[in-house]
């Protein structure tokens, strides 16, 4: 019918090819999780409508494009915006500035989990450079946040 | 009393479930290789959006090589003639001496060297994964590509074919730490293991004994055990050796020929073993 009902899909969906895009090997190494942070603004904006379940499907959709075992990223996804969804009202209440720490500090849950995984299926060995996401993420975070709050306020989302 | 999640299980419930979910398909893909063909079906499900991330990238090419100049097609193509020609001259001499290499081989009663075909394929996408190094191709089943197929560039060998969809596949560079292959030096035939290391300019040779004779720059080729690279490709050149007496063994790290890092145009190679084992599938040469 109208875009009001594919808002949150469609912006996911541009997330995960953000996430793909090939990009030179120099920026690819500074590239925010798109998708991590689109999932975590539905989260915090609209709890009752993008939770776990959501952020599980996107997760294996995740692990299929990027060629990781299946559930890497879905366990990652899902413990991530748990965190989040569960402490909405009070993370709602912060500043955007207080928010993008917030947003670093699970950006840093969520590439660590996932190297931990990673860790225990093959024998990778951590870089620091792996780290780099998660600053990435919190710069980008203020920027996306008004974004998607405009977005949501245009479309009359809740 | 919660009227946020009134519907369905709780929201730690779901997580609960969630994660065990999670937990349950890493250890089927991983452990029992569970999403053998269903993986095939989902990459292809997948795949429209890894041609929307392609887009961007394809478009600027296809505007790059619109405004090229008249001058520069020009001197290309002057460059592109003489190099033909160079090329020419060679292959004269090549079929004269791979007949001559055949006779020899069959008066010592070795097997004759398999022809290949080689199909050229073009880079999707890079994998910005950066625990393991995966590229993706523009070529699929419907093009008769199968798993553990190898990989090349003009240079030399880039990888082996991973993971196969309808009309793409993955391909897994020389460069990730799960890979290894066999190779000998081509200087004295030593033959030796080169591993990935997790960094696209080096890889690791393992388990080299101190004496073994081996120096800085040798060129390493494949050595067609393990029946997955034909024999005689280049793979890489040792870049460093440290004879540490304390150590069980020598460290030998090698950069690889092939320039991982910038691909663009790829080789598929179909060795006429591989054809007879699938005369099903259609090869299309080019």
């Amino acid at each position: 019918m109208s875009i009001r009902h594919y808002a949150i899909a469609l912006s996911i969906v541009i997330a995960l090819v953000l996430q793909i895009m090939p990009m030179p090997a120099i920026a690819d190494l500074y590239r925010p999780d798109w998708v991590l942070l689109v999932l975590s603004y539905w989260a915090l904006a609209l709890p009752n409508k993008v939770n776990v379940g959501v952020a599980f499907i996107t997760g294996l959709i995740l692990d299929i494009l990027l060629g990781t075992s299946m559930g890497v990223h879905s366990f990652a996804m899902c413990l991530c915006i748990y965190v989040l969804a569960t402490n909405y009202k009070r993370l709602r209440n912060y500043s955007v500035w207080q928010q993008s720490i917030i947003i670093g500090v699970i950006a840093a849950l969520y590439n660590s989990v996932i190297f931990w995984l990673q860790h225990l299926i093959t024998d990778i060995y951590f870089l620091f450079d792996y780290l780099w996401p998660v600053a990435s993420s919190m710069v980008i975070w203020p920027w996306l946040f008004w974004l998607l709050r405009k977005i949501r306020r245009q479309l009359r989302l809740h | 009393m919660n009227l946020m999640f009134s519907s369905g299980p709780s929201l730690p419930n779901r997580l609960a479930l969630a994660l065990l979910l999670s937990v349950s398909l890493i250890v089927f893909d991983h452990k029992f290789d569970g999403f053998g063909t269903t993986r095939v079906y989902l990459n292809s499900l997948v795949s429209p959006l890894q041609y929307l991330a392609n887009l961007p990238g394809q478009l600027l090419n296809a505007s790059a090589s619109r405004f090229v100049s008249h001058e520069r097609l020009f001197n290309d193509n002057a460059k592109l003639t003489h190099d033909a020609m160079l090329m020419n001259a060679q292959l004269q001499r090549l079929t004269f001496l791979r007949e001559e290499n055949d006779r020899l081989r069959s008066l010592l009663n070795s097997p004759v060297q398999d022809n290949t075909r080689k199909v050229v394929a073009e880079l999707m996408a890079v994998d910005n994964n950066p625990y393991s190094h995966q590229i993706v191709i523009n070529k699929g089943a419907i093009n008769g590509v199968f798993e553990g197929q190898p990989v090349l560039d003009d240079k030399g060998i880039v990888g082996q074919i991973m993971q196969v969809s309808s009309t793409n596949s993955r391909v897994l560079l020389i460069a990730d730490v799960t890979h290894a292959i066999p190779v000998r030096v081509a200087r004295n035939n030593v033959r030796l293991v080169v591993s990935g290391s997790g960094s696209l300019n080096e890889l690791i040779i393992q388990h080299v004994a101190h004496s073994s004779d081996l120096k800085v720059g040798d060129v390493l080729l494949s050595s067609g055990l393990g029946n997955v690279y034909p024999e005689g490709y280049p793979v890489a050149t040792i870049t460093s050796i440290i004879r540490d007496e304390s150590r069980p063994f020598a460290q030998v790290r090698a950069k690889p020929i092939a320039q991982l890092d910038r691909l663009k145009y790829l080789l598929l190679l179909w060795s006429e073993r591989t054809l007879e084992e699938a005369p099903k599938t259609e090869v299309t040469g080019k």
